[in-house]
């Protein structure tokens, strides 16, 4: 259970997040959906402890985040632009983060072969394509096997088959109790992956609840179709 | 013990990158050719002394700078990890100013070493140039990394800031320096004047080098407060207090700005 | 017969030679608790006295005739701040292997351990002279030899100290292998002739090492004077001979290796100048050549006033110098010629020894020190460095003809 408490950040005169009260259910997936700049990736970022919020705090599993830093090992984090030291192999990258979590990985093998890795494995991670530099991303966030996986916009990078392999593992990884948190624009994706919806619109929190209620609520088929009738509400 | 991760990932990085190589290399042929033109003598270690005083500040502030801009993906691959902020700023920062302080060290004593001066000259001439040299690179390492972090999302005001400080710090800060002396020479400026020299590192360092090289000179000096500072324990110890202030407070600084930036 | 006579005649010859040696070499003895002057008035002109081993409390003992004054064993004659010890006034005296200690001191009289006045051929010889005001003090004497003295005193001031040797209107003196410390001045020299100094140590004296005026045809070699108030003072005089000598770690705002001023024709020669404020300060000072000496990590090697001409520097060694040479002018008449300059950055691009462009040893920051010393404090800055290569390519202020056109590449040896 990840708990939300008026959280607040401003980047200058930018308020980003405008006291945000979120409980994010365990064991379920959360999609996070809105605009761009809306704040999305910024939550995130605080979650993660990259951002430090103005005011407000983020509890997981009942404990404060403030100060610590231990918490992350619950937590895989693939980010939205994955930038990685140029000079390290993937094999190298791996073990790095290996030796930094102070973790055994569980299903390190299984995931590169899955995604097709192999042979990238020895290649300088600058001579990577986008994708598959999106691939290695996806394994160092599961591959120590956390109760918490977050993705911000993970298939942006990746071909379609890749893209349906990613969500594949993702649901493979919800079906064994992992709570996830994902961003993106694709309303399809959300609506494969997602339970719950947040939907955030200039760092306030717009909807906040299980998905089917809110195609339900604004009377459509698809969530394409109920966020944008959301959005031009709030335009309105 | 993660840092000593971290530091091992990163020295393997840069030493991939040659650079560093380089480094030690220009220090390793300066010293070879003083110690092939001018001896084994006191000579060939003032003219090490030189250079040392004017390469490191120079390439400790730009590359202390440049290398926060350079390890972003790193730091940020990190800062998601179950890491501390502390062990993660002492890993960025060792892992560049152990590695740059090793390469003049190594680059210097090389030469020293396969000369035979290691053992004919002063003893305590060379421990002040290796020791001088290593926290000189510590000092403008962290300078560096105070104004990269500080600029942190700007990197041209970031270089630009590192060499116009190394400049100021190094040629125009002297220069306002002269510029009181002839203007001001009639009144008793001595102290002001030692306390600007110890306001400025590359000063500071500078004078460590004259107590060591130049003490017959600024002995000849027709004046109480410089005989009495440089002819005492006073000096050394009030230049190496100053020292450590520099070292520590920039350094401090900037691990306060990386404790509370956002990335 | 005959031959017995000739045996007889021969022991007779050779026992009368024998008696008269015996009579002649018969030394006085003087014993411990006896008294030294009572065995001088005892002596014959030209008799040896033999002090025996101990401890004599005596002052103003006048040696007033040719002795040969030897201690035996551990001789000590204490003054105990009375007056003088020994007043030599007759030739042929000479003096060896006892120690002379506390001689007066005093405001009026320059009291001293041996005073030796108006004499000829006098020898002063492993002597141990400790806490004296003037410890040997030499008055229109010639031919006098002060060899192997150790020379010691320890007052802290000018005023309560005199000269360790003092020469005055003296001729044809030898000085050699004697060790001076704690002195106003280690060796003083005034209106002397022809002395030679060589082998002596002079060092931690309140004023000068040496202090050497009115001195022609002085020859000084292979002393070390060191760490002395003021360095060496060489004053007033021609034809002096310098050579070999050590000048150290002398530091002060008035200490000099060694001070020249109004000396002509002489020779300074073969010359190290080490860790000195000024290695060489030259006055008024014309017509001298300065050849093989070294200078090593002076602050100044050589600070030469404009009112010294047609001096050669020749073969000169400047090694890690903070400054190589000081004038206070542009003009310059004196010549500076293969020298070896550490500072030098030129090249040898023939490599025949000598660089293919001049070297300048005066540095613009050298006059900026001159004029504000406190500027002293920026030497080694990276901004000095660049006004002193601008100065070096476009001269302005520093004498244009101060300049070594042939520098040596290497040290000469």
């Amino acid at each position: 259970m990840i708990s939300i408490k008026g959280l607040r950040k401003k980047f200058g005169p930018l308020t980003v997040l405008d006291d945000i009260d979120l409980d994010i259910p365990s064991g379920q997936a959360t999609g996070i959906v809105g605009p761009n700049g809306s704040g999305k990736t910024t939550a995130i970022k605080a979650l993660l402890g990259l951002v430090k919020p103005n005011a407000g705090d983020i509890l997981i599993d009942g404990e404060s985040i403030k100060g610590q830093w231990d918490y992350r090992k619950k937590i895989g984090y693939m980010p939205q632009i994955a930038r990685y030291p140029e000079n390290m192999t993937v094999s190298e990258l791996f073990e790095f983060i290996k030796n930094i979590r102070e973790t055994g990985e569980t299903n390190k093998d299984e995931l590169i072969s899955y995604f097709g890795l192999e042979p990238e494995l020895e290649k300088r991670m600058r001579t990577l394509s986008g994708g598959n530099r999106q691939k290695v991303g996806a394994v160092l966030a599961m591959m120590f096997d956390p109760e918490i996986l977050i993705f911000d916009e993970p298939t942006a990078g990746l071909d379609p088959h890749a893209s349906v392999q990613f969500k594949n593992m993702v649901h493979r990884e919800k079906e064994k109790g992992k709570t996830v948190l994902l961003t993106t624009h694709i309303m399809s994706e959300i609506e494969e992956l997602a339970d719950y919806l947040i939907f955030i619109v200039e760092g306030q929190i717009r909807y906040h609840g299980p998905m089917k209620e809110l195609i339900e609520k604004q009377q459509e088929q698809r969530l394409e179709g109920a966020v944008a009738k959301m959005m031009a509400e709030v335009a309105a | 013990m993660k840092t000593l991760t971290i530091l091992k990932y990163q020295w393997k990085d840069l030493f991939r990158g040659k650079w560093i190589i380089g480094y030690g290399l220009i220090y390793l042929l300066m010293s070879d050719a003083m110690i092939r033109f001018a001896g084994t003598g006191p000579k060939a270690m003032i003219s090490i002394a030189n250079i040392m005083l004017l390469l490191i500040p120079l390439v400790g502030v730009i590359y202390g700078a440049l290398y926060l801009y350079q390890s972003r993906e790193f730091t940020e691959l990190l800062l998601a990890q179950p890491l501390d902020r502390n062990t993660l700023f002492w890993g960025l920062f060792g892992g560049l100013a152990l590695p740059l302080a090793f390469a003049f060290t190594a680059g210097i004593l090389i030469p020293m070493i396969y000369t035979g001066m290691v053992l004919s000259a002063k003893f305590q001439s060379l421990a002040l140039l290796v020791i001088l040299g290593n926290v000189l690179t510590l000092l403008f390492t962290g300078l560096g990394f105070w104004m990269g972090l500080k600029f942190f999302e700007n990197r041209i005001k970031g270089l630009g800031y590192a060499l116009v400080s190394w400049l100021f710090l190094a040629v125009i800060y002297d220069g306002l320096v002269l510029l009181a002396v002839f203007m001001l020479g009639d009144y008793p400026i001595e102290e002001p004047m030692l306390a600007m020299t110890m306001l400025n590192p590359i000063d500071l360092a500078r004078i460590t080098v004259l107590l060591e090289f130049d003490i017959s000179a600024l002995m000849g000096y027709t004046g109480a407060v410089f005989n009495r500072f440089f002819g005492s324990v006073i000096g050394i110890g009030v230049a190496t207090a100053c020292l450590g202030l520099w070292l520590g407070i920039p350094l401090w600084s900037g691990k306060r700005l990386f404790n509370k930036k956002d990335f | 017969m005959w031959a017995n006579n000739k045996i007889t005649g021969l022991l007779i010859v050779l026992l009368l030679l024998l008696s008269v040696q015996l009579v002649q070499s018969q030394p006085v003895v003087v014993s411990s608790g006896s008294s030294i002057k009572e065995g001088v008035s005892r002596a014959e002109p030209g008799d040896t006295l033999i002090i025996e081993e101990g401890l004599y409390n005596e002052y103003d003992i006048k040696v007033d005739k040719p002795l040969t004054i030897l201690g035996d064993g551990d001789v000590v004659i204490d003054g105990n701040r009375k007056g003088f010890i020994l007043v030599i006034t007759a030739d042929d005296v000479t003096v060896k292997n006892l120690e002379v200690k506390h001689a007066s001191t005093s405001f009026m009289e320059d009291y001293a351990g041996i005073l030796i006045e108006q004499t000829d051929n006098t020898v002063i010889e492993n002597v141990t002279l400790t806490d004296n005001y003037f410890a040997i003090y030499l008055a229109k004497s010639t031919n006098s030899v002060i060899r192997n003295n150790h020379i010691t005193a320890s007052a802290k001031r000018e005023t309560q100290s005199g000269n360790a040797i003092h020469l005055w209107y003296s001729k044809d003196v030898t000085i050699e292998d004697n060790y001076v410390t704690g002195h106003r001045d280690g060796l003083y020299f005034e209106f002397v002739e022809g002395a030679t100094i060589s082998g002596n140590v002079s060092e931690n004296n309140i004023r000068y090492g040496i202090h050497f005026m009115y001195s022609d045809h002085c020859r000084y070699e292979d002393n070390t004077f060191r760490n002395n108030g003021g360095g060496v003072a060489v004053m007033y005089t021609s034809h002096v001979e310098i050579i070999n000598n050590r000048f150290e770690d002398n530091w002060g705002s008035s200490a000099y290796g060694m001070l020249l001023k109004e000396i002509n024709r002489s020779k300074i020669i073969g010359n190290e100048f080490y860790n000195n404020s000024v290695g060489l300060y030259i006055e008024a000072t014309s017509r001298n050549e300065f050849k093989h000496n070294t200078f090593r990590q002076n602050g100044w090697a050589v600070k030469l006033m404009a009112n010294s001409t047609d001096n050669i520097f020749t073969k000169n060694n400047f090694i890690a110098n903070s400054f190589e040479v000081a004038t206070n002018s542009m003009k310059n008449y004196n010549e500076f010629n293969n020298n070896y300059w550490s500072h030098y950055e030129g090249y040898d691009l023939d490599r025949d020894g000598i660089g293919d462009v001049p070297h300048r040893p005066v540095r613009l920051f050298s006059i900026l020190v001159e004029k504000q010393p406190q500027s002293l404090l920026l030497l080694r800055s990276l901004l000095i460095d660049i006004l002193d290569a601008a100065e070096r390519i476009m001269p302005v202020l520093t004498p244009e003809t101060l300049v070594d056109s042939q520098p040596k590449m290497t040290k000469v040896s």
